[in-house]
């Protein structure tokens, strides 16, 4: 018994010998994986390459699932005392995270001349949804907006030209009609356009209502405007696109099989994240175009993806690591591989003019699509208890989509729910 | 050996069980019943105690209500029919018929996949247009449905889905139970001239109510339990038609982050489940014939 003791307190005086000798700073990194690709061994590299940069640190990156499952485990080690010192989550839950005191402010971090240059290197589109309260709390990282994409053999099939894509709302609905076919029973076996409207609906209508010049949430997240005149009349566009013109196939439509209806002809048109280009592209056996949305009063989209943050219950010393490793991957060069690599918007303007994103896109021009909508990009839905007050945006939309409730109805009854749940944020 | 030697024996050897059934089961339900009482706790503001502040709120709830009633639903479809379909199964393939192993192996298939992999391949299954279901119902001049993107249909179609993932389980279970029968009850029947349904009705159906009881309670639970397709196939939707209550409950606790109500939904949760299993051990039980 005494020497299996003496040797438990060798092996732990070890331990600490070890610990010691290294003295790094560990700085654990959640993050999920919402598009294809080897993306974990890709963020494997960058955490090998940062580390052997900075022999300080020690960055373990830990996949943590999707972007629900990251942030169930990042908010519960949070409550439990030991969350991560950064990760990947939604821009969207920014105001969740900082209502639960999970995440620390970016400010603090940003002492030198080039640390606040680089504060501004992004776009500022990009940064949009990770600032309130005069703060910046997430730095983008993997970054998304809506784009159409256009068979253009289709197109040509139906005497369009197959390299103009609709500019507006009123062409999408002419084109669409020529574009949508139909068997001798009557039966849609090609529609116009599709936009899909299952899981996260207010999503893909944000196009829309952004483009009727309407925004849904103000910037301090605690005031929504779902029964504004200019949404409903957005909502009333998109649900006659199917009710009115018949190009648009009726109810829900699936989020997971857009990109499949569109491969298999079935949607001459579709609109989906910029994150599905890659996908497309390697799996379209025809040729098809990427455009910016339609212009309604206005061009506009939403941004989405994820941000970087960094964890208020870590040491100082950790979310030093953690910013520097921020700082570290999203460098142009590193920006510009990483966007290759997934096809996620590029962060900065300035990864855009590295010699790698200028190659590629010369090669495939629509990888410059989702930038050059970025200038009429806005912030994606956002607001304290922020999925719950999109659930009622949801539950309207899908209401009104289906026809169980008026577009008015739906958006009076959405702001109502809305109005009740921000109540105590004001 | 003495009384209190012995005594003590006996509860040293249930003590490690005991462990496990109290920290895993018995403090969590307790510690959720306190949390419904409490408020959710955000920074900087610790939970106070409420009352039943949190139920007040479940009771105004249409969500909640549109949850019950769709896991009504769920639950009345669901558990006669996986149940029926599992018993004709479990019949067919214990007769001696060619390719027996095979058929028995694809009935059981589907509940070796993961619920997350069926999902996502019953999306495309009911896909609009070009998926297999509306293939099928093209070839005989019907229209192309959209099932999970109408409210009509939608909860009906994740109700397959549950149904054909349970069914083969429960196969398992009668076919086991079917096994067991001894071979002279069908040589007697013979004899006696009884024809294949009344032996059925008869003798199998009373001699696999013990297998019965347990599949029942277990598709009950299941009913309440089965949430991964609803998240993977419609994320409760259109409009909370496809909401079930666990679904519910996650989405309150994890997406809204609201504790508090998730826990008074946990304790009707519970509650309903309790109640439920109790009745279904008092009253099946009596007129259940174990051998």
């Amino acid at each position: 018994m005494n020497k299996l003791l003496s040797r438990a307190a060798l092996v732990a005086a070890g331990l600490c010998l070890s610990a010691t000798a290294l003295s790094k700073t560990e700085v654990s990194f959640y993050f999920p994986i919402a598009v294809g690709g080897p993306i974990t061994k890709i963020i494997d590299q960058y955490a090998t390459d940062f580390n052997k940069a900075h022999p300080g640190y020690n960055v373990t990156p830990v996949y943590s699932g999707t972007y629900q499952e990251t942030i169930v485990k990042a908010l519960t080690a949070h409550k439990a005392g030991k969350p991560p010192t950064a990760a990947i989550l939604l821009s969207t839950d920014t105001f969740t995270l900082a209502d639960e005191g999970a995440i620390t402010p970016i400010d603090k971090f940003v002492k030198t001349d080039d640390d606040r240059a680089w504060m501004k290197s992004f776009f500022p589109a990009f940064l949009l949804n990770g600032q309130f309260d005069n703060k910046t709390w997430g730095i983008p990282f993997q970054r998304s907006t809506v784009v159409l994409y256009w068979n253009k053999e289709l197109f040509k099939e139906a005497g369009l030209d197959p390299n103009t894509p609709p500019k507006n709302w009123a062409e999408t609905i002419s084109m669409g009609q020529k574009l949508t076919k139909k068997d001798a029973n009557g039966n849609v076996t090609q529609w116009g356009i599709q936009v899909p409207s299952s899981g996260f609906p207010y999503w893909l209508f944000q196009g829309f209502s952004t483009q009727n010049d309407a925004i849904l949430a103000n910037a301090a997240g605690n005031q929504v405007k779902y029964d504004d005149p200019k949404v409903v009349e957005a909502l009333q566009y998109w649900i006659d696109l199917s009710k009115k013109y018949g190009i648009h196939p009726p109810g829900v439509v699936q989020w997971g099989t857009t990109p499949r209806d569109f491969m298999e002809r079935k949607a001459a048109m579709i609109w989906t994240t910029t994150g599905n280009l890659t996908n497309i592209r390697s799996n379209a056996k025809f040729d098809f175009g990427v455009a910016m949305l339609p212009e309604g009063k206005r061009r506009g989209s939403p941004t989405g993806g994820g941000n970087f943050f960094i964890f208020s219950k870590a040491s100082a010393a950790e979310q030093e690591g953690a910013y520097k490793f921020a700082k570290w991957l999203t460098q142009p060069e590193r920006a510009a591989q990483w966007s290759i690599d997934t096809g996620y918007v590029a962060v900065s303007p300035a990864a855009y003019e590295t010699p790698a994103l200028k190659k590629y896109a010369a090669e495939f021009p629509p990888a410059l699509v989702a930038r050059d909508q970025l200038p009429f990009a806005v912030a994606e839905l956002s607001t304290h208890d922020n999925q719950r007050v999109t659930k009622a945006l949801n539950d309207g939309l899908q209401a009104a989509l289906t026809g169980s409730k008026t577009p008015a109805q739906a958006m009076k009854d959405a702001q109502a729910e809305a109005d009740r749940l921000l109540r105590k944020y004001k | 050996m003495t009384l209190t030697s012995r005594h003590i024996h006996a509860y040293l050897l249930l003590l490690p069980a005991f462990i496990f059934l109290v920290g895993f089961t018995h403090y969590p339900a307790i510690g959720t019943l306190i949390d419904s009482l409490m408020s959710t706790p955000r920074a900087g503001r610790a939970a106070v105690f409420v009352g039943l502040e949190n139920y007040q709120v479940m009771s105004e709830d249409p969500n909640f209500w549109k949850a019950l009633r769709n896991n009504f639903w769920f639950a009345l479809a669901t558990i006669p029919i996986s149940i029926a379909l599992s018993i004709a199964m479990a019949l067919w393939v214990n007769d001696k018929i060619a390719g027996r192993q095979f058929l028995r192996l694809s009935f059981f298939l589907p509940t070796v996949l993961p619920m997350i992999a069926v999902a996502n391949i019953w999306i495309f299954f009911y896909t609009p247009g070009y998926g297999l279901i509306n293939q099928v119902l093209g070839v005989f001049g019907f229209a192309s449905q959209n099932f999970l993107g109408d409210p009509q249909l939608a909860l009906g179609a994740v109700t397959v889905v549950a149904i054909w993932k349970e069914a083969g389980f429960f196969m398992i279970f009668y076919l086991a139970a079917l096994q067991t029968l001894s071979p002279s009850y069908q040589e007697a029947a013979q004899i006696e001239g009884a024809g294949r349904w009344y032996f059925f009705r008869r003798i199998q159906w009373p001699l696999l109510m013990p297998t019965t009881i347990f599949v029942l309670v277990n598709a009950l639970i299941n009913a309440f339990r089965m949430v991964d397709h609803i998240i993977v196939m419609t994320k409760g939707g259109p409009d909370n038609a496809t909401s079930l209550l666990l679904f519910y409950l996650y989405e309150v606790g994890f997406s809204f982050w609201d504790r508090g109500y998730a826990s008074a939904l946990t304790a009707v949760l519970l509650l309903i489940l309790a109640v439920v299993g109790l009745l279904q051990f008092f009253m099946l039980d009596r007129r259940t014939h174990y051998r």
